[in-house]
């Protein structure tokens, strides 16, 4: 398990307050862009980063996110550029855990080994591989484990109890709770079934959960830090990056300024 | 022969026909690679098939819906002309084109959709390239009374026009997708995108032996009765087994519902036909086992076209049912494997097969069949009289007349 992951989470421990997770897919909408915002973010107020890797083939993303894979591809992005943003910044900020979240595909056109070993080098501490339930993540997990990656399961409103102990036997890191059954960027689920399904899985696991899907507004990161031990934004930001793009899909000169300031006001909401 | 081995290409095993393992795994290709969101559900159709497989009444139903509502068995035609044109091989169709719906996804559509009503679902939904799958899942899911969402390229739409109109006055909801490529590709992210968000009521009716398992196995299982017939068939004729079988393979399903029952009869060849678009060479083909490498999609490991970085290849082929960049699972072991010849054929082969046969049989093939047809025009000359060639004409043409006409440049 990284170090970092588990460092960032006591520190909150200590602070009170859940961490805010923030999605954004590596090299939208262009490499420069990308490398910049991701610099900010920490600053903005991410607690943790999620950096996804492009794919042309986004099965369980919705809109928001396929656009940004596909605006990424389209401007050279590909996993050794993906590999690179990570290390460039690790030369300024050596605290902030990186999960890279995308599909297997890539990493194993990468080469599995190749992969874990440049991911470990380039400091990033954990893996959200979608495509990769507990059933196939072998072949990931075990590299990855040695090379002291985190694979991060996903449990989600269809993990009943005959499942969970499936998703969390090997699980490190922290727990993905997908509180929607349903792609990314669409609808959000009650806040009450969030809570029992967080309960259920605290009761069975003593890994950090954190929730995501449908988490969107400052408020939305507040109630979501109460109920689990982190909150998820993508499809938000993302969106954001989208609506700082001129007329030819190219990043306006303010977009990095402007996308900093979104994340920090959801940031607010976990530090009310 | 021996077992030893055969997981890592090395032997070949005992049997062809024991596969998959039970995780779903033909040799390293296969598995379940979907969304931790969908793997309860896709344990419980596996649950569910397995259970329905040995229930003798699940199975004469089927059956019983074979016979008398697709019209099976379909006969197996000795194409007599076409035979005495090329001179050699003596060819033999068989007709799975004659099926109510003109093709034979109608086969694995039943299996499916009876399978969904065991399972309590209430919604039906299905990915489409060709439109010929849609049509054979809106046909069932009329029959069965149950609602059905079809996801559509939007690219497929538009060259497919009249199996679009017939899906939708079979009540089928067609849906468009933009995404990617707009083909079948991309009909299956999105069929998969509804999925996930639909876990509790929908059943998903997959085209092609691809996908998570259990639908590689299920599907093959639903198809497999093409060549029990076949070999059936053969046997009263010729008094004897064939000597080549011949498919158009683009997920693969054609294909392996023809080789399954033969797959351990090592004296019958079989060649499965990818469609090599404007040329292999050219980059714009849909031929996964001639120019593609191993990779995950859309819920199994197996062959795929894609770049040095693992992104998918938009697939080229004149058949919308070919037009996907991978391929099913057991066919990416079968082809490791060496039981199965992967060849090819061009968009122009496929147009010449088309012209030919409609002249001399008076048959007119669908695109993908023609890849087919344009297999057997290049072997069966080089080969002896008595040498048997069993092909699947696994479509009708009266779908692609537009597409024809367009090329052939007839304004209808």
């Amino acid at each position: 398990m990284s170090d970092r992951i588990t460092a960032r989470f006591n520190a909150l421990k200590a602070e009170k307050r859940a961490a805010f997770v923030t999605f954004i897919t590596a090299g939208d909408p262009d490499p420069d862009t990308s490398t910049k915002l991701l610099a900010r973010l920490p600053k903005a107020g991410a607690d943790i980063i999620e950096l996804g890797m492009p794919f042309t083939d986004p099965m369980a993303d919705g809109p928001a996110i396929q656009e940004a894979s596909l605006r990424a591809l389209k401007a050279g992005a590909n996993m050794h550029k993906t590999l690179e943003m990570v290390a460039d910044f690790r030369k300024s900020d050596t605290d902030t855990p990186i999960i890279l979240m995308g599909y297997f595909n890539p990493i194993m056109a990468f080469g599995v080994e190749a992969f874990v070993e440049k991911a470990s080098s380039s400091g990033v501490d954990g893996l959200i591989v979608v495509d990769l339930p507990p059933e196939e993540d072998a072949e990931l997990r075990v590299p990855a484990a040695k090379a002291g990656i985190s694979i991060i399961r996903l449990a989600t409103p269809t993990t009943d109890d005959a499942r969970l102990p499936r998703v969390l036997d090997g699980a490190s890191g922290f727990l993905y709770y997908v509180s929607v059954a349903g792609v990314t960027g669409t609808s959000s689920a009650q806040d009450s079934d969030i809570e029992a399904a967080v309960t259920r899985i605290h009761a069975a696991s003593d890994l950090p959960v954190a929730v995501g899907f449908g988490i969107k507004s400052p408020k939305d990161v507040g109630r979501i830090g109460q109920l689990a031990d982190a909150a998820v934004v993508g499809s938000a930001i993302v969106a954001q990056i989208k609506a700082n793009l001129d007329e030819t899909g190219q990043a306006r000169p303010g977009l990095v300024d402007a996308v900093s300031a979104f994340v920090h006001t959801l940031a607010e909401g976990t530090r009310g | 022969m021996t077992t030893a081995g055969a997981e890592n290409g090395a032997t070949k095993p005992n049997s062809f026909r024991t596969g998959p393992d039970d995780q779903g795994h033909f040799g390293k290709y296969g598995g379940r690679y979907v969304a931790e969101t969908l793997m309860p559900l896709i344990l419980s159709v596996e649950k569910a098939w397995h259970e329905a497989r040995e229930d003798q009444k699940f199975l004469d139903e089927l059956d019983d819906l074979l016979e008398h509502y697709v019209g099976r068995p379909s006969p197996l035609y000795f194409a007599e002309r076409l035979t005495e044109h090329l001179g050699g091989a003596k060819i033999y169709m068989k007709r799975d084109e004659l099926n109510h719906t003109g093709a034979h996804k109608i086969n694995h559509a039943i299996g499916q959709v009876l399978l969904a009503k065991r399972m309590g679902k209430t919604r039906i939904i299905a990915e489409t390239g060709a439109g010929q799958h849609g049509v054979a899942t809106a046909t069932v899911a009329a029959r069965f009374g149950l609602p059905c969402t079809v996801f559509m390229g939007a690219k497929d739409m538009e060259r497919q026009k009249p199996n679009v109109f017939r899906m939708r006055l079979l009540g089928a909801d067609v849906r468009p997708c933009h995404s990617g490529s707009a083909t079948l590709k991309d009909a299956m992210n999105e069929a998969l995108r509804d999925w996930v968000a639909n876990v509790d009521d929908t059943f998903y009716v997959i085209g092609t032996v691809a996908g998570p398992h259990p639908y590689p196995e299920m599907v093959r299982a639903f198809q497999s009765v093409i060549g029990r017939e076949a070999r059936a068939q053969i046997m009263e004729r010729e008094g004897r087994l064939p000597d080549s079988l011949v498919a158009c393979i683009g997920g693969g399903s054609n294909a392996l519902g023809l080789f399954h029952a033969f797959l351990d009869d090592p004296d019958v060849a079989a060649y499965a036909v990818e469609a090599a678009g404007k040329g292999i060479e050219t980059g714009e083909h849909a031929a996964a086992i001639a120019g593609g490498t191993p990779g995950v999609l859309h819920g199994n490991k197996t062959y795929l076209l894609q770049d040095d970085d693992g992104q998918i290849i938009e697939a080229h082929s004149i058949s919308a049912g070919l037009d996907y960049p991978g391929i099913g699972p057991e066919h990416a072991w079968l082809a490791d494997m060496g039981r199965v010849n992967y060849v090819s054929a061009t968009d122009h082969e496929a147009l010449e097969a088309f012209q030919l046969c409609a002249r001399l049989e008076g048959i007119l093939p669908a695109l993908e069949p023609s890849h087919a047809l344009a297999q057997v025009i290049r072997m069966a000359p080089e080969l002896p009289k008595d040498h048997l060639i069993i092909m699947n004409m696994c479509g009708r043409g009266d779908k692609d007349i537009f597409t024809i006409a367009d090329i052939l440049g007839v304004d209808l």
